[in-house]
């Protein structure tokens, strides 16, 4: 098991990072951006019964919620096999 | 069988699986009473996370608030969920790495000081056991409707009942009750709910329901309830937000921070093998969660329906007091639900103005309690929500008791002040202090702060202003140094319990309050169940700016942190002697 390097570390660090940011952005857009700060724009739009400001408030960010963790954790696992650092059986 | 021997038997049978499984699973060193061996798979340890985090407050508080606020109860949703994708990208997998099982022994050891490490048991400390005054609520409610008493009784019952079921099994039994905890929790939560949104809409799927037509008409249930509520001169319910938009974000920022900074949360991504795990069990957490939390909206516009239906079954035509439904009796009798006939006509009209509304006192807290018997669901249905209710609030409340016992235990006494103790004094010291927290939270549940959903807020706007952004700038940043860390916790909760304390009374005793609970007091209209994220934002300035001013941590500290971000090399937690 080599030691990983310095340079390498910080790389696959920023690379986390950015991922982070990323996925941030969407998880910000769909609770205060569509769930809150746009919502009577939205609501103009009906899906069903549902005004759609509405059901991403209600509904939508917390399905989108987990379809981000479970990304996040399918990008590390391959990111971490890239960098080499990935943990021992 | 009628409705109280089918109660006391589904009660009694869910109470002796529980207590099996603890006493199976008994817990023997130190380390199995913390964290399990280290051992759990990702999904099992997601359900146990799901246990732990939905509680009385999520259970039965919540739809209950979302169906008088409407739109504006979305915060609880959106905060309550949304925390774990920032718990799970920001902290689990780094704290995972680090591979201790407390909180405040991470904080101790990042920021090299032994202070940082008590000021952090005692942010610990007051979220909590604010927390479980949320908790007392919820099983006091519960309580006093399966037994048939007043609110009093039902919580005294419901104290020695925690006190017997979290000082026996230590985490290892807490994580596989908490699996069968959820099993009966989620059941008794979805069950009714198709129930109801077949009757209502025909279509199983609540979910699906709420955006449906009502049986045998082309109008949409959310349609028909923004019509109803509106006659009574109540708010639109799809549209009406809670006070303002900018109270709306700060409400659910505090919420979602303060998911991720509840230490008895955090400490479950301790329990799994791998730094992977940690990842995907915050998904799996989540994923059981949103089963609840996705059904709860659907819970709380069809029983809001259901109510104003049977108060008022046409415009006009108002409900008899002497004709009145056997729940709404039953739920006089513990002094949660009340009506006063001002008219003296006989009938009971409900109504948003305080001044003819015949509907007095309506506990939010009993909505869900109460809905399967309003939507006259059969009796064994009734009887699991009461069990379901009861395993949500007793398995958070277990979780809360063990990060406050451990951090009694384990960080001031074992680590600071009486190093030489042993294990067994280690786990003694712990049950006494699951013991003196129970009462102190009972205690304060008599008059709690708020329904039982508002009152577990105010515990996640303290976790967000204290713990959360010393957790994750001594992630994120290798220059904030102990004297950063300490007095960002302390100008975070100290202004934030400040704030809180002002409206709602020191220790949320309502007579020792210094200003009015009143929305002209608030700054900025921020209602203080929403302030932690102001709190959490003056922790992160004040640390920053203090840590820039003194000297940078020692090169150890800066090597731990940037050996955390990398999952390589992680063991499993382990004991420090």
């Amino acid at each position: 098991m080599s030691q990983l390097s310095e340079r390498n570390a910080h790389a696959y660090w920023r690379k986390n990072k950015a991922l982070i940011v990323k996925l941030g952005v969407i998880w910000a857009a769909v609770s205060y951006g569509c769930g809150i700060l746009f919502v009577e724009q939205l609501n103009q739009v009906q899906i069903g019964g549902y005004k759609l400001g509405f059901w991403f408030a209600q509904q939508g960010s917390i399905y989108t919620f987990i379809a981000l963790v479970f990304y996040y954790a399918r990008a590390m696992a391959k990111l971490d096999k890239l960098f080499g650092v990935e943990e021992q059986e | 069988m009628d409705l109280a021997l089918t109660t006391y038997v589904v009660v009694g049978l869910t109470f002796a699986l529980y207590l099996g499984i603890a006493v199976w699973a008994r817990a023997g060193s130190t380390k199995e009473f913390y964290v399990a061996g280290g051992g759990v798979h990702p999904v099992a340890n997601g359900m146990a996370t799901a246990a732990d985090w939905m509680s009385a407050a999520s259970f039965i508080g919540m739809a209950g608030l979302i169906a008088f606020m409407g739109y504006g109860g979305s915060v609880f949703l959106m905060g309550w969920t949304g925390g774990y994708v920032i718990l799970a990208m920001l902290l689990a997998p780094y704290l995972r790495k680090y591979g201790k099982f407390t909180v405040p022994e991470f904080i101790g050891d990042r920021f090299y000081s032994d202070t940082a490490r008590i000021v952090a048991v005692i942010c610990l400390i007051i979220c909590s056991v604010t927390y479980v005054i949320g908790q007392m609520k919820g099983i006091g409610v519960a309580f006093s409707r399966f037994l048939e008493t007043d609110y009093e009784t039902g919580l005294y019952t419901g104290m020695v009942i925690v006190f017997f079921y979290a000082v026996l099994g230590g985490m290892k039994g807490i994580t596989y009750t908490q699996i069968a905890q959820y099993c009966v929790l989620i059941l008794a939560y979805t069950i009714p709910a198709i129930f109801i949104s077949l009757q209502l809409t025909g279509n199983p799927i609540p979910q699906l329901g709420l955006g449906s037509t009502l049986s045998g008409s082309d109008t949409f249930l959310l349609d028909k309830l923004d019509e109803t509520v509106q006659l009574l001169g109540f708010a639109e319910y799809t549209t009406h937000a809670r006070l303002s938009t900018l109270n709306m974000v700060a409400f659910t920022a505090s919420l979602m921070i303060g998911t991720a900074g509840l230490p008895h949360v955090i400490i479950r991504f301790f329990t799994v093998p791998k730094v992977k795990d940690a990842r995907s069990s915050a998904g799996w957490a989540l994923v059981f969660i949103a089963i609840l939390y996705t059904t709860a909206p659907a819970v709380a516009g069809m029983a809001r329906l259901n109510i104003m239906q049977t108060l008022e079954p046409a415009p006009g035509e108002y409900l008899r007091i002497d004709e009145r439904p056997a729940w709404f009796r039953n739920w006089e009798a513990t002094g949660l639900l009340a009506i006063e006939d001002k008219n003296s006509d006989g009938l009971i009209q409900y109504s948003a103005d305080p001044a003819t509304n015949e509907l007095v006192k309506l506990d939010r807290d009993i909505l869900v309690l109460a809905n399967p018997e309003i939507a006259q669901l059969p009796n064994w249905v009734i009887a699991l929500v009461a069990a379901g209710g009861l395993a949500a609030a007793l398995s958070t409340a277990a979780g809360l008791l063990l990060a406050i016992s451990s951090a009694i235990s384990h960080d001031l006494l074992k680590s600071t002040l009486l190093p030489n103790i042993s294990e067994k004094t280690e786990l003694n010291a712990s049950r006494g202090a699951m013991a003196l927290a129970i009462l102190g939270a009972g205690y304060l549940g008599l008059h709690p702060p708020g329904f039982a959903a508002g009152t577990v807020a105010l515990a996640f706007g303290l976790a967000a202003s204290s713990i959360f952004p010393a957790l994750m700038m001594g992630i994120f940043s290798q220059r904030v140094t102990r004297e950063g860390a300490i007095t960002g916790m302390l100008v975070g909760i100290g202004l934030t319990l400040f704030y809180v304390f002002q409206h709602k009374g020191i220790m949320f005793v309502a007579d020792w309050r210094y200003l009015d609970h009143l929305p002209e007091n608030w700054f900025f209209g921020i209602e203080p169940n929403a302030f932690g994220v102001v709190g959490a934002l003056l922790n992160f300035i004040v640390a920053w700016l203090v840590s820039h001013l003194s000297a940078p941590p020692p090169q150890r500290v800066q090597e731990l942190v940037e050996n955390i971000r990398v999952p390589l090399g992680s063991g499993v937690a382990h004991v420090h002697h």
